[in-house]
């Protein structure tokens, strides 16, 4: 019993980090620029991809350290997050802002049927494979129990991205320029914020973070066609319980799904399926906006 | 999968075509007019790299040998019957609403003289009515629903690969043989009708062959989660001495560098009834000793004929890796409809129809790389094959997989008689099973 | 301008049933499947010009498309014109229970709450064995009031019949755009607290929105799984409603008619796409998505009024 209960928090942590790790940039997007980013399953997608590539470069015949493949992983995907990111909002989204939300979600979903097929064309129909860096990080025992020592350091990256977004958003300057758009863009643009600049900025960060979010899962995966589907419906569900465009949102959504989610497997493994769809309707009719949204004024 | 990029596949095909080009005024006078064939598989998505890309190569390079009419006998004529084939290829990817307009596109529109394809049994399900209505002459190579023939009597609808009945009860035999004290077993698989079916047949058989062996853990993970960090803490706690799993390349892939990672398979030995297909991309990550099957008696698990050697050369010299099981797959379904073809031209004295072709298919025995095929269920549209098993072992000096000590389950042992459900003959007890 | 616009389509709907005993089989059958999408599209317009936008709508198709499968199924029954009306007021009376609740519920959370709502029936699909889970089962060959047509007869008279559902549908919708009620979306949209000072029910309007919508995907899922033949939980995926936003959004919110020309239109790019390159068909989908919005930002429905009045200005 007391097995299951602490295998059911182990499981819950580690499945909300790796929730959480996808959903961030996607919150903050939307936080921000009030688009519902679809792409973003694209940027964990060459994330993935990118890592993939990276892992086999630098372990392929070479006796080299670990923990250096793994930091070269998160580069190489983080640069290409940078790369497209970049091309995406100056090249793209720039000439859509203003255009109704939903259009823009078109757009974004567009984006994401171009960069699908993008995948084939650079890297092919087939699968991918970056397991070194987790099989190096070995595990530890519990008894029964064993844990992988990556997924602790998932958790880990999860609670220091956490951290990280909490800090710069409260006692950066760039920070509070950035909750002065979330709050009223107009406003701000009045104060003289160049609204222009911030927007790149965090679609760009936006997009590193969804590539690194690619980039970590690589390792525990298969790395092959399809894979951005899944993310986008977990990630905006994640959004959606926490309130969109709320970071704590996304932390404590991610929590919630992921505690639920390993409770439902050790106990009634029949209702997995449903686990995050119920929990995302249960939340939104109790709380219409999700957790950590309040209700917008009306305008009149 | 295979190694070519499309560029060098587009470049090879530009080669090969402007080749046939050359070469075409020679033959034009006694050359017959070309057999269109539709050729459906998964191009795109998640299955597009363990069986859509695989099956399409099969297509692909058995229909260039037969062409140039340099397959062994009993298939050594040019293409199907002396006419050469035209191949079309589709993507399977969509709603079964996409599936059904592009299947009457290819019979309608581009007029193919029989299609071969389909890798999920949704679309073989939903394609099997249409061809029906149509009367085009369909092969289904790779699905594994034994509903298709057993829901009703079809006309024009064959299917030369066994159903997934026969994985599922010779896994159940393997376990049981290899590991005599067994007490209980867990199944990980995923939560679609492929891992429903899966799961319901091995128990089923189980039940049948080992009543006292319980069931543990059931799960049902969603399809390509990607993420099995607390069924694999589920199965850490339970006390199973074997895990069943119908996962299949990615869900497989990642399942097992996860579970690897927290030393799973040190506790349980894992049946994988699609292993045979991750071999060769996994390698040393897959752990020695896992029960590894391959839907038949495919790749390594073919028996030693001069077909199987023709098929594997022709196959790893163009894409550079061995052929798995949707390669086999696709091989058997295009040679199952070449003897058809020709069989029934030889009685038509000239191009066959649609119903001539189905009637010498119907109860057609031939041989192909993965041995000896029947058409005997469903009133002779669906074959049964001897089916086998084996154990995974990795050969660190010369860096190949390897599946050794192979159990052969005669067709007859593996699958329900003619004229009775697959689910009911296991709920039965499996009466009239041959196994020696 | 009602009028015209009334004559016109009904002229197009006549040419398009004139048209089809000419035309090869898999165009109709083509066209077919396109129009009981287009249903199903037209509800989100409905919506839309409310400033509405679903992500679930799948849900109304696959409620639709089971009710005729099951009927089929459990009875054997299996007259094209009772099975669709069924499948419409079963999937209405889902959207009027379901409209209770989000009719509250605006702009991303309108979407996203939708969504929930078909994956949660897409979960209880899928672990229904007894239904064949994600393979789905086949739908029976369907009568039209004791006539049993075979074979390229019964394309043609499912088409025809699937074309005359349209029409109603598309002069029901039509009068309704012109309706009070209808004629509110735009304010809604624009300002809610205005229509409420006006003493309209914001909520009631939209819940009326939501029912339209919903008996409209119904009456869509049903003709689709008596045209495709086969029905499985894919059609309540959350994918299924983004090809239908994606329609909508290509047709554009001016006209009835543009969610039949846009759904047309789709089914046409798709097609063509999966015959010319099947490895990239999804870029040329994306491509033809994004030069729309980039280039026709109105919906290709917009081309034909801003023709109009080009050809207006002058005299």
């Amino acid at each position: 019993m007391l097995l299951t209960v602490l295998s059911i928090l182990t499981d819950g942590l580690a499945y909300a980090a790796y929730l959480f790790i996808i959903a961030i940039g996607l919150t903050l997007i939307f936080g921000v620029m009030k688009i519902l980013n679809v792409a973003h399953g694209s940027f964990y997608a060459f994330g993935a991809y990118g890592a993939a590539t990276a892992v086999g470069i630098y372990f392929n015949g070479h006796d080299w350290n670990a923990a250096g493949g793994f930091l070269f992983m998160i580069l190489l995907a983080m640069a290409i997050g940078l790369v497209m990111g970049l091309i995406l909002e100056r090249g793209l989204l720039r000439l859509v802002y203003g255009k109704d939300e939903v259009v823009i979600v078109l757009v974004t979903y567009a984006v994401f049927l171009i960069l699908e097929d993008m995948v084939v064309l650079i890297w092919g129909a087939q699968s991918y494979a970056a397991y070194q860096p987790m099989v190096a990080a070995g595990s530890i025992d519990l008894g029964d129990l064993v844990l992988s020592n990556y997924d602790i350091l998932l958790v880990v990256l999860a609670a220091f991205l956490a951290a990280l977004a909490y800090w710069s958003l409260k006692f950066t300057r760039y920070g509070r320029l950035l909750t002065t758009v979330i709050f009223d863009r107009e406003v701000a643009a009045a104060f003289g914020i160049n609204v222009t600049v911030v927007y790149t900025v965090t679609f760009l960060v936006g997009a590193m973070l969804g590539a690194l979010s690619g980039a970590v899962m690589a390792p525990k995966i298969s790395v092959t066609l399809g894979i951005g589907v899944e993310v986008i419906v977990l990630a905006f569900a994640v959004v959606a319980i926490g309130g969109m465009g709320s970071i704590e949102g996304a932390l404590v959504g991610a929590l919630i799904v992921g505690i639920c989610r390993a409770a439902a497997v050790h106990l009634v493994p029949q209702i997995e399926l449903f686990v995050i769809y119920g929990v995302m309707a249960i939340v939104l009719i109790v709380r219409p906006y999700g957790l950590f949204v309040r209700a917008q004024p009306r305008r009149i | 999968m295979s190694q070519t990029s499309s560029l060098a596949r587009l470049s090879a095909l530009l080669a090969v075509s402007s080749l046939a080009a050359v070469m075409a005024p020679a033959h034009a006078q006694q050359a017959a007019a070309p057999v269109k064939l539709g050729i459906v598989s998964f191009l795109t998505g998640p299955a597009a790299a363990p069986f859509g890309i695989p099956g399409r190569n099969g297509a692909e390079i058995v229909i260039e040998s037969l062409n140039a009419g340099k397959a062994p006998a009993p298939y050594n004529q040019v293409g199907l019957g002396g006419a050469k084939i035209e191949a079309k290829y589709v993507d399977e990817a969509g709603s079964a609403a996409n599936t059904v307009t592009e299947f009457r596109n290819l019979v309608q529109r581009d007029q193919v003289d029989a299609v071969v394809g389909y890798v999920s049994s949704g679309s073989c399900l939903a394609v099997t009515p249409v061809a029906e209505e149509l009367k085009e002459l369909t092969v289904l190579y790779d699905c594994g629903t034994p509903r298709i023939f057993e829901e009703k009597p079809r006309s024009y609808v064959f299917r030369v690969s066994p159903h997934a009945t026969m994985d599922n009860v010779a896994a159940a035999r393997y376990l049981l043989a290899k590991k005599k004290n067994l007490k209980s077993y867990s199944g990980i698989n995923q939560n679609y009708a492929w891992g429903q079916d899966s799961w319901r047949d091995f128990v089923g058989s189980m039940k049948v062959l080992a009543p006292k062996v319980t069931v543990d853990k059931v799960l049902f993970p969603k399809v390509f989660a990607g993420e099995y960090g607390a069924e694999i803490s589920t199965l850490l706690t339970s006390k199973s001495q074997a895990l069943h799993s119908s996962f299949y390349d990615g869900d497989l892939e990642a399942f097992i560098y996860q579970e690897q990672a927290r030393g799973l398979d040190k506790r349980m030995t894992m049946i994988l009834t699609t292993g045979e297909a991750a071999i060769w991309r996994m390698k040393d990550k897959m752990p020695n000793g896992t029960i590894i099957g391959g839907r038949g008696q495919n790749g390594p698990l073919a028996p030693k004929s001069a077909l199987n050697d023709w098929f594997q050369k022709i196959y790893t010299d163009r894409y550079n890796t061995p052929p798995t099981y949707p390669a086999y797959q696709m091989a058997q379904s295009l040679l199952g409809l070449k003897l058809a073809y020709e069989k029934a031209q030889k009685g038509a004295g000239k191009k066959p129809t649609a119903e001539q072709i189905a009637a010498s298919f119907k109860g057609l025995e031939f041989d192909a790389p993965a041995g000896h095929f029947k058409m005997a269920l469903g009133d002779g549209h669906q074959g049964i094959s001897a089916t086998a098993y084996g154990t995974y072992r990795f050969d660190k000096k010369t860096n190949t997989p390897e599946i050794v000590d192979i159990v052969r389950y005669p067709a007859e042992c593996v699958n329900p008689p003619p004229g009775m459900e697959a689910d009911a003959w296991i709920k039965g007890g499996m009466k009239g099973a041959k196994c020696n | 301008m009602a009028r015209r616009a009334q004559l016109i389509g009904g002229l197009a709907f006549i040419a398009a049933a004139v048209i089809a005993p000419f035309l090869p089989d898999w165009v109709v059958s083509l066209a077919t499947i396109a129009f009981a999408n287009a249903l199903v599209v037209l509800g989100l317009i409905v919506l839309w010009r409310a400033g509405l936008v679903s992500f679930g709508q799948a849900l109304y198709y696959c409620i639709g498309a089971y009710v005729v499968a099951l009927i089929g199924r459990w009875i054997g029954f299996g007259d094209a014109i009772v099975l669709v009306l069924l499948g419409g007021i079963s999937a209405g009376l889902v959207s009027f229970l379901i409209g209770f609740l989000i009719a509250r519920y605006r702009e991303i959370f309108f979407a996203m709450l939708s969504l929930a709502l078909s994956m949660i029936l897409y979960g209880v699909l899928v672990k229904t064995e007894s239904l064949g889970s994600t393979d789905g089962f086949s739908v029976l060959t369907p009568t039209f009031l004791g006539y049993t047509p075979h074979g390229e007869a019964l394309n043609l008279t499912l088409y025809w019949f699937t074309l005359a559902i349209c029409a109603l549908s598309a002069l029901g919708v039509g009068a309704y755009f012109r309706s009070i009620a209808g004629a509110l979306a735009a304010a809604v949209r624009d300002n809610e607290i205005r229509v409420e000072f006006l003493g309209v029910s914001v909520a009631r309007v939209i819940h009326a929105k939501v029912v339209i919508a919903g008996v409209l995907g119904g009456l869509g899922g049903a003709l689709a799984a008596l045209a495709i033949g086969h029905v499985d939980p894919n059609m309540a995926y959350w994918t299924t409603s983004g090809s239908f936003v994606f329609v909508a959004i290509l047709a554009g919110a001016g006209s009835v008619a543009a969610a039949f020309v846009g759904s047309l239109l789709f089914e046409a790019i798709r097609s063509l796409a999966v015959d010319v390159v099947p490895e990239f068909w999804q870029m040329i989908l994306g491509s033809a998505l994004l030069v729309t919005i980039l280039f026709v930002p109105e919906g290709l429905g917009s081309l034909v009024f801003r023709l109009r009045r080009k050809k207006a200005k002058p005299s």
